[in-house]
């Protein structure tokens, strides 16, 4: 178990001391988010010349004077143009001449202006990601409002089907490349280190740079827009992918750049898991969330690297004419639906995992007891874990793959469903004879417990190989994974911001108005996504914007009710912006009286986390029971640490 | 998952026996819902019972759905009694008893939820084997196939936004409506000529992708005359929405009529067609997108083949 104990004295690379602070530039001079945009602009033109230069003797996509290639070249230069702009590779351009790095954080400033700078510290990137997920989230809620409005009427359109197509692509990738780290960005990169007693995180820069290409992946993701978009949604299925004007470039980059986003992330997340631990903090004493955003990571470090392979296949069909996914020229178009599945259905446990981590943090303090079971918890994340790389043919049940896989994949995709009981069994175990606090967070994991539930259930119709057959591909399916996803883990977050916002900003949200938006938006949930359950099986496809006359009234119903459900959104952002901007009531120390170790600092936490490395004497969950021992003692006397240090060393492994 | 109650071995802390009460109340409200479910929803499930493999799909559904029941009305009733009896009392600060777990429920329940997802499991095959693969596509080598000599064998092509259907035992003639016999088993053979469409005969139980240069064989045995609805359920451009047609259940007399009058009607058109094969080779793609441009169609249309070009891959 690495402890870092000094991170300051680091070895200085070219041995020279540490360099003196200079006079500070003026703020426009200094890398910030406007020379990011800067190096973004002139970095895309750049890209642009090129590509339109390389691609000069292959042929034009047709309708205007855009090459693929100088699109895709433009979005990659523009990328590392705002890397460069926002002075990611400064202290790595010194390194390599030998010249001192600029330590620590200071140089950024106080205030708000470190929010939009290239900042090392793990808090820090933690708002940053909240509020650029929070962005994400309401740009991708937009499209769907407008996906609803559209299909009010089953014959009358508002948008014409190409814009549909667009706006059902841009809500699906903007919704999937936002959920895949909107845990694991805000909370994940916030909390881990404090969790885990660490003062850092393993890899500040590798962090720093997970964020930064998430707006980069927006903007690219949103660019789409002015190509008229793509029209295969966001699983992209070629051979309509290599056909698809330059939108699909749009898609193709951004899904790219958030992947590798997900992946850096996910690398940093299990170094800092495995490596700094305080002493104390055993594998039996670890958080769920922190057990929840290790398994998280390693599935985003084994399937994503799949996403970015099959995305640059197929920018080369698209720019060079190569021809992996075409048919006819020796390619294949399953080539596509594997890799993208094989990355795709690991990566819904991507999405559900943290979900699970917030609430089984949340329920044993507002049910002041235990977590039930806390080993079958975390056996039930690593299960999920483990079998969702065996389980991605599913999605390929009707597509003609070899038949005989099929009955390999309904068992394998049911056996998923055993670890997924054990997060109710824990759930269910820890509310028995609990003294329930209903809190806005509580609200939220029951509200997530509740609606996972028929995400779940549906999951079971969906793997079964007959049931399928009707329900593939339909509204039923859209149905079960707005269960899981929105119903899971959208809930889940919200809960996580209930709960840990006054640990992050040291404010409390206003608690009236967070009960009405969870009423609202459960309420609204549920009559949003139940009906399309029954949409779907009444034979309405996915992603259409005609369907059948006799479905009307349900559509309606569902409309409106999304509307309600945007509506609930609302309340959340006005209390959310009101809260932390307007009223800011203070909130200090440990309001829900958790035992966490996240709890036993300040909020919000002091620069370093913890004044010295703390040592745990027990785990997180001890409610009720007189004989456990406080969660940690942040004051260890001098030498315990290094001690532990040392023993642990000469006994092997602590854990 | 199961919806056994964690009732066993926990002491109780007051006269109240929840694990009773719950237990009680849910084998109450199983007893109430399991019949509505089976017989009153049960019929109503779909696809319905119009082929062989649609009324397979529907039982299918019914007992999916009819153990489906217990466990969701299991842990709403659990949660539901949780929030009535199990909340702080006012000014009560104290914390719940110290319970970090129970071997007896974790295995009971680890047990039991493995039993059921391996016999859904074992049913979900059975189902699938018995009625030759259960209407969903099987590649172009099925494993359970409906054999015999009296097998009506019909080609789906799908292409930007429409279907076609071959009959390659009435001399490969093209139509634009799917018409089926009454009773006799029918062999579809799915392919499309550019992009991948999904063929989705609902009240049939039929969904089977159409890829390019794949023959996708699915099965499937009409039992009921009527019409039924054919939609294509995977997204294939801007018309993905309205491509879909209507299909009709002859019985087996009409069928052989129409087929025959058809035939003999559509032999000039069947001349001009390129020969019929199990899948054919997209160089029609090339000419689509220049309709398309053509017909000022942009974005999500396919316009990726300018008219400049002859011949594009």
């Amino acid at each position: 178990m690495a402890i870092e104990i000094q991170p300051e004295k680091v070895q200085e690379p070219g041995g020279s001391e540490p360099a003196k602070p200079r006079p500070a530039r003026p703020w426009w001079m200094r890398p910030a988010f406007h020379t990011g945009i800067i190096g973004a602009v002139i970095g895309y033109l750049i890209g642009h010349w090129l590509g339109n230069a390389l691609a000069h003797g292959y042929q034009q996509v047709g309708h205007n004077d855009q090459h693929d290639m100088a699109i895709v070249l433009g979005y990659v230069f523009g990328t590392v143009g705002w890397l460069a702009g926002l002075g990611v590779f400064n202290d790595l351009g010194k390194q390599m001449i030998g010249r001192p790095v600029t330590p620590g954080d200071q140089h950024l400033g106080d205030g708000l202006a470190k929010y939009f700078r290239y900042s090392l510290d793990h808090k820090t990137v933690g708002i940053q990601y909240l509020v650029g997920m929070i962005v994400y989230f309401l740009t991708g809620g937009l499209f769907a409002m407008v996906i609803r409005t559209e299909l009010l009427s089953p014959s009358y359109h508002i948008i014409s089907p190409s814009s549909y197509l667009m706006v059902v692509g841009e809500h699906g990738t903007m919704m999937m490349m936002m959920m895949t780290s909107v845990i694991l960005g805000p909370f994940g990169n916030y909390f881990v280190p404090l969790m885990i007693g660490s003062k850092r995180v393993a890899f500040p820069r590798i962090e720093a740079l997970s964020f930064w290409l998430t707006p980069c992946s927006y903007v690219i993701l949103l660019s789409g827009v002015l190509f008229g978009g793509w029209p295969n949604g966001w699983t992209a299925y070629a051979p309509l992918s290599i056909q698809a004007t330059q939108g699909m470039d749009a898609y193709a980059v951004a899904f790219g750049i958030m992947g590798i986003s997900v992946i850096l992330a996910g690398f940093n997340i299990i170094c800092t898991v495995i490596c700094f631990r305080a002493p104390g903090m055993r594998w039996s004493r670890l958080p769920m969330f922190v057990w929840a955003m290790l398994v998280t990571a390693f599935l985003m470090v084994l399937a994503a690297p799949v996403l970015v392979g099959g995305l640059y296949m197929m920018i080369t069909d698209r720019t060079v004419q190569t021809a992996y996914f075409t048919a006819s020229l020796g390619g294949s178009s399953y080539l596509w639906e594997d890799l993208f599945w094989f990355f795709g259905h690991p990566e819904v446990y991507i999405l559900a995992l943290p979900g699970f981590g917030i609430v089984s943090e949340i329920i044993p303090v507002f049910c002041r007891k235990p977590l039930f079971g806390y080993k079958v918890a975390a056996a039930g994340m690593l299960g999920v874990a483990l079998l969702s790389f065996f389980v991605w043919q599913h999605h390929l049940f009707d597509s003609g793959m070899d038949p005989n896989m099929r009955p390999l994949f309904m068992l394998t995709t049911e056996l998923i469903s055993i670890p997924t009981g054990f997060i109710y069994l824990v759930a269910m175990g820890t509310f028995w004879k609990a003294k329930i606090r209903l809190t806005v967070p509580m609200l939220f994991a029951i509200g997530m417990y509740l609606n996972f539930l028929f995400g779940g259930i549906s999951g079971v119709y969906l793997s079964d190989v007959p049931s399928d057959t009707t329900s593939h591909g339909s509204f039923f399916v859209m149905a079960h994974f707005h269960y899981t996803i929105m119903g899971g883990l959208i809930f889940a977050f919200m809960g996580g911001i209930y709960y840990w916002l006054p640990k992050m900003m040291g404010i409390k949200l206003n608690e009236k108005l967070g009960k009405i938006h969870f009423y609202t938006m459960f309420i609204a949930f549920n009559s949003t996504f139940l009906p399309l359950f029954v949409i779907g099986m009444e034979g309405q496809p996915r992603r259409v914007f005609e369907y059948a006359r006799n479905l009307e009234t349900l559509n309606d119903w569902v409309s409106i009710s999304s509307f309600f459900l945007g509506f609930s959104i609302l309340i959340f952002l006005y209390n959310f912006v009101m809260s932390t901007v307007v009223w800011r009531e203070k909130e200090v120390g440990n309001p829900w009286q958790a035992r966490g170790l996240e709890w036993q600092v300040s909020s919000p936490p002091p620069p370093h986390n913890f004044e010295h490395i703390p040592v745990v004497l027990s785990g997180p969950y001890e409610y009720g029971d007189p004989k456990a021992l406080p969660v940690a003692d942040l004051n260890p006397p001098a030498g315990v640490v290094s001690g532990a240090l040392v023993g642990s060393t000469q006994s092997g492994s602590e854990a | 998952m199961s919806a056994e109650t964690p009732a066993a071995g926990t002491p109780a802390t007051s006269e109240r026996n929840d694990g009773r009460n719950i237990a009680v109340s849910w084998l109450i409200l199983c007893a109430i819902l399991e019949p509505l479910v089976i017989l009153v929803l049960g019929p109503h499930l779909p696809p319905g019972a119009m082929s062989l493999n649609a009324r397979s799909q529907q039982i299918d559904n019914i007992v999916l759905t009819a153990l489906a029941t217990p466990v969701v009305a299991g842990v709403l009733l659990y949660f539901g009694y949780a929030l009535v009896f199990w909340r702080q009392k006012e000014g009560d600060d104290t914390d719940g008893p110290p319970i970090h777990g129970n071997t007896k429920i974790q295995i009971g329940w680890i047990a039991a939820t493995s039993a059921i997802v391996l016999s859904l499991a074992v049913y979900g095959t059975v189902e699938l084997i018995a009625p030759a693969g259960a209407g969903a596509g099987e590649g172009p080598a099925p494993v359970w196939k409906l054999t015999g000599s009296n097998v009506l064998e019909v080609q789906v092509i799908g292409q930007q936004w429409r279907w076609t259907y071959r009959y390659p035992q009435f001399g490969g003639m093209e139509t634009t409506q799917l018409v089926l016999p009454e009773g006799r088993a029918v062999e579809f053979h799915v392919t499309s000529i550019d992009v991948i469409h999904s063929f989705w005969a609902y009240q049939l139980g039929v969904k089977a992708d159409a890829n390019p240069q794949v023959d996708n064989v699915a099965y499937t045995t009409p039992e009921h005359l009527g019409q039924f609805t054919v939609r294509c359920a995977e997204l294939c451009g801007i018309w993905h929405g309205a491509m879909y047609d209507y299909g009709k259940v002859l019985s087996a007399a009409d069928f052989q009529q129409w087929a025959a009058s058809t035939e003999i009607q559509l032999a000039s058109v069947t001349k001009l067609l390129p020969p019929y094969s199990n899948t054919y080779n997209p160089d029609v793609v090339p000419q689509l997108g220049k309709a398309l441009t053509s017909a000022g169609l942009s974005g999500a249309g396919g316009n990726y083949y300018g008219p400049q070009y002859s011949v594009q891959p």
